[in-house]
């Protein structure tokens, strides 16, 4: 009790050098970027974009590991979005998702929605029984792909891995570890409507399913 | 009216064919893929002197000389701004070459790579056109991280985007 004067004072001296705004809304709650229509310019990504890749593609054995590295670029991306875009959510839908329905739903409207300014075209599960584990989110033209064309002899490298670590980093913060891999399913035939369609394979750890197996029961 | 592109060559700076392609079958007559190489070279040293042959003053903004009664070529100097202290424009040398059949355009972009697009000779706004397959190269050619500078060009994306591009031109 003889701490409270001075704490009491010190606490006081705080409100006045860290002030919130009256709503309290905090940097963290808008983007930087206030400008109408908050857009990027798509050429400035695209050359950046472009330059990641080549990075990536230094000193690398196979696509395999290429794709590797893009993955690695966005896992930390998709971590510090997680917990801005549930900062952002209104209080009450401020948890973040137990389910592993929920968790897509917010990668697919949240996330994407944050990142490129529309939803993902669709979400799927495996129809596969032995693979009860497996989800698809489906993006018929992924946006970090719009101006990348891939050569031939690398025809099973797709550059949206990167996407792929974002989305690897947003399961691995909500504690539902998963490996996350891009795959392109379009330009197989000539007049396709989508030919760089991509589905992002998202492959829960079993222990994932073993939770939500108890959660269903409970 | 019948207008048409036939087909679209790019030459990089060192005078190197990275690009050709034939939109309307029939238009021209084939040569071998060697003869567009020579062809690219050759355009690319008459297109250097042309270059070179660029009157001083500003006032003459155009040198027409006719090489054969088949065949005019227009050498235009893009030296006629209208403020009498800007710097001119840089010598365009070759822009236009002209046949009975066919009309050949040359449009240099400033790091020195030029596209050739030749047409049907009624065809209308072929600077648009050219400017428009630029935009397109600049899109799908050098924003993709896999196209290594002054190589042949070989970009799916790039492929598609032009051929629709030109498809709609060609069917207007």
């Amino acid at each position: 009790m003889a701490h409270l004067g001075p704490g009491k004072a010190a606490s006081s001296k705080e409100q006045a050098g860290l002030r919130y705004p009256s709503n309290g809304k905090t940097i963290y709650h808008r983007p930087l970027n206030r400008t109408k229509t908050a857009e990027l310019s798509q050429s400035s990504f695209a050359y950046l974009f472009s330059e990641m890749v080549t990075y990536a593609q230094r000193r690398v054995t196979g696509i395999q590991e290429l794709e590797k590295r893009l993955n690695l670029q966005g896992h930390p991306i998709g971590l510090k979005l997680l917990d801005l875009l549930l900062t952002r959510e209104p209080p009450r839908s401020q948890t973040r998702p137990l389910t592993i329905i929920a968790l897509l739903h917010f990668i697919k409207i949240n996330l994407w929605t944050h990142l490129f300014g529309r939803q993902a075209d669709r979400l799927e599960k495996s129809s596969d029984p032995d693979a009860p584990d497996e989800y698809m989110i489906v993006d018929n033209e992924p946006l970090v792909n719009a101006y990348i064309s891939v050569p031939r002899e690398m025809s099973q490298l797709n550059c949206a891995a990167f996407v792929a670590g974002i989305i690897e980093g947003v399961c691995d913060g909500a504690m539902f570890p998963a490996r996350v891999t891009a795959h392109s399913v379009g330009g197989k035939e000539e007049g396709e409507m989508w030919p760089g369609k991509t589905v992002f394979l998202v492959k829960f750890q079993p222990e994932v399913l073993e939770r939500e197996a108890l959660i269903g029961k409970g | 009216m019948f207008v048409t592109v036939f087909a679209l060559i790019i030459i990089n700076k060192a005078g190197g064919l990275i690009y050709n392609r034939t939109f309307h079958e029939g238009g021209l007559h084939k040569i071998s893929t060697n003869d567009y190489l020579v062809l690219a070279g050759t355009f690319h040293g008459v297109h250097a002197i042309t270059a070179r042959l660029n009157p001083l003053k500003p006032a003459a903004t155009l040198n027409r000389t006719s090489t054969s009664s088949s065949t005019t070529t227009t050498a235009a100097t893009g030296a006629g701004g209208g403020a009498p202290f800007a710097r001119p424009d840089p010598p365009s040398g070759l822009e236009v070459l002209e046949t009975e059949n066919f009309r050949m355009q040359c449009f240099t972009t400033l790091t020195g790579i030029k596209f050739l697009l030749f047409t049907d000779t009624t065809q209308a706004n072929v600077d648009l056109t050219t400017r428009r397959v630029y935009d397109l190269y600049t899109d799908y050619v050098m924003k993709n991280p896999f196209y290594q500078l002054e190589m042949p060009v070989r970009c799916d994306m790039f492929d598609r985007k032009l051929g629709s591009y030109i498809r709609e031109i060609n069917n207007r």
